[in-house]
Parts: structure tokens; sequence; C-alpha cells
């Protein structure tokens, strides 16, 4: 009787783990959902205010192209490499699933370089927050993605540790899913980014 | 240097005015009367243990009721001083500044401090019992809500006596609320006093949407689901949708507040409209997902309280989803006037009177249940009652006020003001009550006392038709809202003097609840089978108060009255012969300790001052790393346990 008892609380236990863990992707997913009104919202507001240059410089005049091709390809290489660091953990890898991530946050590290770059240039050029609505709605905008990019570093840096220390276990896999979810999600708004604000902005 | 520090305090705390050194006196005599119990009593660590530090839902529940009636005092002490203001003309008892600073406060605290959190309340009182699940599905998340909550309440508070009240309406409209024209941090308490708290709002959306979705008993589909558990679904859907629009608006208003940015300031290209509509895509979702909740309960208490099922289960599901899409195509009809156009306001005028259509027909649905039901007239029942001709005159006027012609006429008058209050007291406060009449005995082991229970009801309804009633006529005689003061030509005075009258009786039944309250735990009917009204749904198949797993046993639902059910066909009776160990998540300190770093970011944003902001940020993100290094976040209690649990609960039987 005891023997049961301990060997279906074994059982039981495993069972809950995996449970949760499939809990809180499903969360995570409700979580992008209101992470995509909030970037809707801020579309929108962008859309109406994108024509409000109030005398300042417009959009055509403040682009610098190649550089946000160059943040583009960044980016959605990076987006890959992540599917591959899943991919690597699907096999079981911890260290090649590891050095995919690494590769992934090198270059969203580098995304984000470009990205502060090109900001403090147009900061350089008289381009601030508060020069025009147009220019509040765009810092608005792209700055939060950057700062969702962010975020995503430091919890992909933070996960790097548990791994090495952990494994390849039910919560760490759920971790890295969920982190890659976040990353493809935050190439999507990128790509509507790009189209929105850069190449309707120059065009 | 004393110069320096007088000069800065005489800037920080809000000084000049009786009203506010009484506010003083009486937050700091408070402060000192509970630290001096805590520290006689020796209860710190029970305090910090019990309560600060805990994931049980029920507990959650109870810090959020707390909460929520001591928000109700506050918002109520507003509505009164504003009252006695208006009560007869000439009178300077609050000046126009003050009067503004009231009306804003009162409306947030109402709605956001009061009102959402009460739901929040019953959500995790009610609906992992009523879904026979052990837990909510993130009950870490469901801490942080709770504290993200209390936290950006506190910080609203506070702004009464240091650094100002913000005074630009509820919904801060701008140029009112910009630094053009609301210099002092006033506004900043308000922006980052809703942000945080919002925050944890969300949370709660999604949270208590993925435990219906995913925690439910065995054989319970959603099609068996007691309706309050879809109502707090259908509430959570819009959470889910509306409240990162807020979030949204709150940060650009921030913005154009702290980096002087032009999103809806009047120069620099900005455009205020664009905040309105902002404010109202969250605001109009946001009285629905107050009120759904309400209907949800209404729909428990009318089956239980008639001895019959719920008549039209499947038209009352899905009005509710209906009403939850609905509500985000009617935002406009908040701003009729301000030139949207004739094909606009048609749309949304249609939009808005189509909800009537859902609305009515779980009213019908009511009282077909009642309809040769067996009624008990216990007090949950009674709120019932009452609620429905107060909600069916509210939707009649909000007709009235949805016909975009007619709106130029009373558009920003006090008809308005009649007609969402009736909404929101007859709907939202009674059906509220009403929920935590019905389930306090679940949650405590008690009853509230029947005959103050009916003084408190008598003098809340006849106390509300007597002060909103007049408004409505006030309306027409053209007072507008938001006016401090009005001379005697206007002929307002007996109305205004009947509606003040009826305020104060409101006060007095709120008072009763209280006497109620502390009565009753002292001298409130014990109950001992945790099936106190007859219940219908799995809530009432535990002990009351339930212990921490909930359910020692997980049931099986075959009806959609699951406990009925089982008690027709005798199952209630059988205990089982064996128990399991169960799974429970661990106590833990990071939500609260997160949340005072929130707190410490806020009040920095608030004034400004970045060596406070930062290292209240810095400590967010030290908590969410602390979380995500934590592994050992469960445990489990020993079937053992459970058994003696469930021996001394429900003895020997
Ligand atoms: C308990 C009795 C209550 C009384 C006597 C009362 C009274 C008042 C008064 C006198 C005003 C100001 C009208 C004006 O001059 O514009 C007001 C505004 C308001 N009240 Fe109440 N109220 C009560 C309860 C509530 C409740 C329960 C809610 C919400 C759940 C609520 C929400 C509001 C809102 C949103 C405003 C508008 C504030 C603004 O203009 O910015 N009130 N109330
Ligand atoms: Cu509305």
């Amino acid at each position: 009787m005891a023997q049961t008892a301990a060997a279906g609380h074994a059982d039981h236990g495993h069972d809950h783990h995996e449970d949760h863990e499939g809990l809180k992707v499903l969360g995570f997913w409700i979580f992008l959902v209101t992470d995509c009104i909030l970037f809707g919202t801020l579309f929108a507001t962008y859309m109406v205010l994108r024509t409000h240059y109030d005398g300042g410089p417009t959009g055509a005049e403040l682009f610098e192209m190649p550089g946000v091709i160059a943040e583009t390809f960044i980016l959605l290489t990076s987006s890959f490499t992540s599917g591959l660091a899943t991919l690597a953990m699907h096999q079981g890898k911890v260290k090649s699933l590891i050095n995919w991530l690494i590769v992934t946050a090198v270059l969203g590290a580098a995304f984000i370089g470009l990205e502060v770059n090109e900001f403090i240039n147009l900061a350089h050029e008289g381009a601030t927050i508060s020069r025009s609505a147009f220019l509040s709605a765009f810092f608005t905008l792209v700055g939060t993605h950057g700062l969702h990019v962010s975020i995503g570093l430091g919890w992909m840096v933070g996960l790097m540790f548990q791994l090495k220390r952990r494994g390849i276990t039910a919560v760490t896999k759920r971790k890295v899913t969920t982190v890659s979810l976040y990353w493809h999600f935050l190439d999507v708004i990128w790509i509507f980014l790009l189209t929105v604000v850069y190449l309707m902005g120059v065009m | 240097m004393l110069d320096k520090i007088k000069d800065f305090a005489s800037t920080f705390f809000v000084t000049g005015d009786p009203l506010i050194y009484g506010a003083d006196v009486s937050i700091a005599l408070t402060m000192i009367a509970i630290l001096f119990v805590l520290t006689y009593y020796k209860k710190w660590g029970w305090l910090w243990k019990e309560w600060l530090t805990t994931v049980d839902h029920k507990k959650i529940g109870i810090m959020y009721l707390i909460s929520s009636l001591l928000m109700l005092f506050r918002g109520g002490v507003d509505a009164l001083l504003m009252r006695a203001q208006l009560a007869l003309p000439n009178v300077e008892f609050l000046n126009a500044e003050h009067y503004n600073a009231v009306f804003t406060t009162h409306g947030t605290i109402m709605i956001l401090f009061m009102a959402m959190p009460m739901m929040f309340a019953l959500f995790n009182m009610v609906v992992p019992l009523q879904l026979g699940a052990r837990d909510v599905a993130y009950p870490f998340l469901n801490a942080l809500s709770f504290w993200l909550f209390f936290m950006g309440a506190m910080l609203f508070n506070l702004s009464f006596v240091i650094g100002g009240s913000p005074d630009a309406g509820w919904l801060s409209y701008p140029p009112l609320s910009e630094m053009s024209s609301s210099p002092g941090v006033g506004q900043n308490f308000y922006i980052w006093g809703i942000q945080i708290s919002g925050i944890g709002s969300l949370a709660t959306g999604i949270n208590f949407m993925v435990t219906i979705l995913k925690m439910r008993a065995p054989g319970m589909k959603m099609m068996k689901m007691p309706l309050f558990s879809w109502s707090v679904l259908s509430s959570c859907v819009m959470i889910i949708f509306a409240f990162p629009i807020l979030t949204v608006t709150l940060a650009l208003l921030f913005l154009d507040r702290f980096l002087g940015a032009h999103f809806f300031t009047l120069d620099g290209g900005g455009n205020p409209m664009m905040y309105v509509n902002l404010i109202w895509m969250w605001g109009h979702p946001e009285v629905y997902i107050v009120v759904i909740p309400a209907f949800g309960i209404f729909s428990e208490i009318v089956s239980v309280f008639s001895k019959k099922k719920v008549f039209g289960y499947k038209s009352m599901v899905f009005s509710m989803m209906l009403i939850s899409v609905l509500s985000f195509f009617t935002w406009v009809h908040h701003f009729f006037t301000m030139g949207a156009g004739a094909d606009v306001n048609a749309f949304f005028a249609i939009s808005t009177m189509a909800i009537g259509i859902p609305t009515g027909v779980k009213v019908f649905n009511w009282l077909f249940t009642m309809f040769r039901g067996r009624i008990q007239m216990k007090q949950p029942m009674l709120w019932t009652l009452a609620f429905i001709p107060c909600f069916v005159v509210g939707g009649a006027t909000g007709v009235m006020l949805a016909v975009a012609p007619a709106d130029y006429q009373y558009h920003n008058s006090y008809f308005l003001i009649a007609h969402f209050h009736q909404v929101l007291i007859g709907g939202v406060v009674f059906g509220y009550l009403a929920g935590i009449y019905y389930w306090w005995p679940k949650l405590f082991g008690f009853k509230l006392d029947e005959r103050l229970g009916k003084w408190a009801f008598w003098l809340w309804n006849i106390g509300f038709y007597l002060c909103f009633m007049p408004q409505y006529a006030l309306g027409f005689m053209g007072m507008t809202r938001r006016v401090y003061t009005y001379g005697w030509d206007m002929g307002w005075a007996p109305y205004n003097i009947v509606s003040t009258v009826g305020a104060f009786m409101m006060g007095i039944g709120f008072i009763f609840q209280v006497w109620q309250i502390s009565y009753s735990i002292k001298k409130g009917d014990r109950d001992l089978t945790g099936d106190t009204w007859g219940g219908r749904t799995l809530e009432w198949s535990i002990p009351s108060p339930p212990p921490v797993y909930n359910f020692a046993v997980v049931p099986e639902v075959k009806e959609q009255d699951a406990w009925w059910d089982m008690k027709e066909k005798g199952l209630d009776k059988i205990r089982p012969d064996h128990y399991e160990p169960i799974h429970m998540p661990k106590n833990s300190s990071i939500p609260f300790i997160m949340s005072v770093f929130w707190f410490v970011a806020g009040f920095g944003f608030v004034f400004g001052w970045m060596w406070m902001a930062v290292p209240g940020m810095i400590g967010v993100f030290g908590c969410l790393i602390a979380r995500s290094f934590s592994y050992d976040t469960d445990y489990y209690i020993p079937a053992e346990e459970v058994r003696e649990t469930e021996l001394a609960l429900r003895g020997n039987v």
C-alpha cells in the first residue's frame, strides 16, 4: 500500500510539472495578444500623427535607409538563430542550445546598438521627442520595440545561466520556448515598423 | 538649511486646508495604532507569513475585499463632501479647486480602486471553488497582481496629503491634464497610481482566463460551467483587449508631461482628441468589465434562492459574450457633441442601443427563473431584487443618452450623472454586495446578520432613489456636471437638498454594514455544513471556510449544477476512503517586495526624482530575476495530513 502510494506520488508530481509548464505557455500566448494590442495602439497613434511635423524635419529627411536595412537583416537572422536554438533543445543538445542563444543575443545586442546610434544621430540633428508630434510618435513606437528587445536580451542571458546549471528540463524547456516565441513576435512587429515607419516614411 | 527644508516641506506636503490637516492627523493616528497593535500582540510574523507572502487565492480575495471596502469609504467620503457642497446655493464649504480635486479622486477611486478590486475579490474568492480547482493558473502572478493594485492605490491616495490631488476629472482629458494646465504633481500621481495597478489588472485578466479555460474539474464542459464563471471569463476577455490601451494612453500622457512630447498637446502638432478616443476605447469596455460579473452573480443567486435551475442558460452565456464584443464598438457615444459627423454618430448610436438587447434577454431570464420558484428573501436575494428595477431604469436612460441628436441637450448634465450612478450603483455596487453576502459564509464560515443587513438594505435603496432621481430633473433644468456652486435664481435648490439627504442615507447604510460585519464576527450564525443556502455549484460541496487545497479529492462533474446533481443522487454523503498527496505552490515574498519597488519607482517618477525612480526600477528587475532563478516553488501536502484536515473539518460523517 505504502509503495503504491509513493509510486503514485512520483507519477503525479511529474504530470503536474508537465501540465504546469503547458499552462504557462498558454498564458504567454495570451500575454502576446495583449502586447499586440499595445503595439496596435502605438501604431494607430503613429498613423494619426505621422504627418504632424509642426515645421520640423520629416521622415523622408531623417531616415537613413542603409542603417535600417542592416537592423532588419540582423534581427531576421537572430530570429532564425533562435529557431536553431529551439531545434537544438528538441534534440537534447544543451551546448549547442546555449551557443545558438549566445549568437541570438549578440545579434540582438548589435540591433540595439544600431538603434541607439540612430537615435543619437537624430537627436544631434535636433530631431528629439519634443520637437513635433510626428517625432514623439516615432520615438515612442520604435523605442518601445527597442525596449522589448532589450528586455528579451536580459531574459535570454539569465536563461543561459539556468541552462548551464540545470540542463534541459521541463521548466527550462518551457522558458526557452517562451523566450523564442517572444523573439519571433518582436521580429514580426519589426516588419510592421519597417513598413509603416521607414518605408512609408521615405516614400 | 532650515529654511530650505521648510520651503521643501511646504510644497511637498499639502498645507492650508483644515480638511487636509484632519486627514494628516487621522492617517498618522491610524498608522501608529496599527503599528502598536501589531507589536503589542506580536503579530508581525503572522502578518508576514499568513498574509503578505501568501499565494492562496482565498486569502488574496479577502485582502482585495478589505482594501476595496476601505476605498469605498474614501470614495464615499468624497461623494458626501460634494453633496454637502451642492446641498444649497452659494455654499463655500469647498472652493472651486478643491471641488475639482474631490470629483476627480471620487470618480477614479470608485471605478479603479473600489469596483475593480471588489470584482477581483469575488473572482478570487469564488472562481477556483466553482470550477472544482485547487488554485488559479498562476498563484504567484495572482499575488503580484494584488500587491500591484494595492501599491498603485496607495500611491494615488497619497496625493491627498503629499503633493496635491489630481483635479482634471477621472479620465484626465488633455489639455487640462497637460503640463500647461496642471503643472503640479497631482496628475503624475494619477498616471502612476493607475498605471501600476493597471498592470496588475491585466495580469489578473490573463490569469483567470487561463484558469477558466484550463483548470475546470474533469467533466465540466464549458457549457456546464456556472454562470458566474462565465461572466468572469467574458470580463477577462474585455480586460485583455482593453487594458493595454489604457497602459499606452497613460504612458503617452506621461511622456507629454515628463519629456515634453506632443501627443496630446495643443502645440507641436499634438491632438487632444486622440486622447479622448483612446481613453474611451478603454473606458467604455471598462464599465462593462465591472458590470458583467454582477450579471453572473445575479444568475447564481436567482437560481439558488428560487430553488430552480436558471432559465435560458445558453442565452445567458451568449448574451454575455455578445456584450463583451459589442462594448468595443460604442466608445464614441461619450463625445457625440464633439463634431465627429452624423454618420459616425449614427453608427455609434445604433451600436450602443444594440447592447440593450442582450441585456434585456438577461433580465427576462432572471424573471423567468423566479417565476413559480420558491423564492427565499435572504440578503443576497434582496439586493438582486433591488437591482432589477434600478438597472432597467438606468438602462432606459442610457438609451435616451444614446440618441445622438438628443444628447446635445443633456451631454455633461446632471442627467448623465444620474444615469451612470444608476447603473454603477444599482448594477455594480448592488451586484457585488449581493455577491459578498452570498459567498461570505463560504469564505469566513459565518453568516452576516440579517436584521442589520435589512437596515442597511433599506437605507441604501431609499437613499439611492432620493439621491439620484432628482438629478434627472436637475439635468433637464440645465444643471451641468462639475459645477461647484450655483445661485438661488436657478431654482435647483429643492432638488439638490433632497439629493444630498439621499446621499447621506446611503452613507448611513454603509455604517450599518460595517456594524453588521463587526457584530457578525462575534455573533453571526456559524456555518457548519458548508452549504448554507442549499447551493447548486461546487463551492458549496466543501467545508466553510475551505482548507488551503480546496478539494481533498477533485470532483467529477456530470451536470450543469454539479453539486445539486450530486445531492439529488445522494453522492454528497460519500466520503473518500483514500487521499492522495496534494501539490501546492509555496508562499513567496517576491510579489510584495517587487510591488514595494514599484511604489518607490512610481513615487520617484511622480516627483521627477531619478535618484529614486532608477533604483526602484532596478529593484523591480532584480525581483524578476530572483523569481526566474528560483526553482523551489512548490511542495506536497502529505496524504495523511489531508486526511486529518478533512476529518477535523467535516467531523466523522
Ligand atoms: C455612494 C453614493 C455616491 C454618491 C452620492 C456620488 C456622488 C457623486 C457626485 C456628487 C459626483 C460629482 C458630480 C459633478 O459635480 O460632476 C460624482 C461623480 C462621479 N461618480 Fe459618484 N457618487 C456615488 C457613488 C459612485 C460609485 C459607486 C461610482 C463608481 C463605481 C461613482 C463614479 C463616479 C464617477 C466616475 C464620477 C465622475 C467624476 C468626474 O466627473 O470626473 N460614484 N459622484
Ligand atoms: Cu460608454
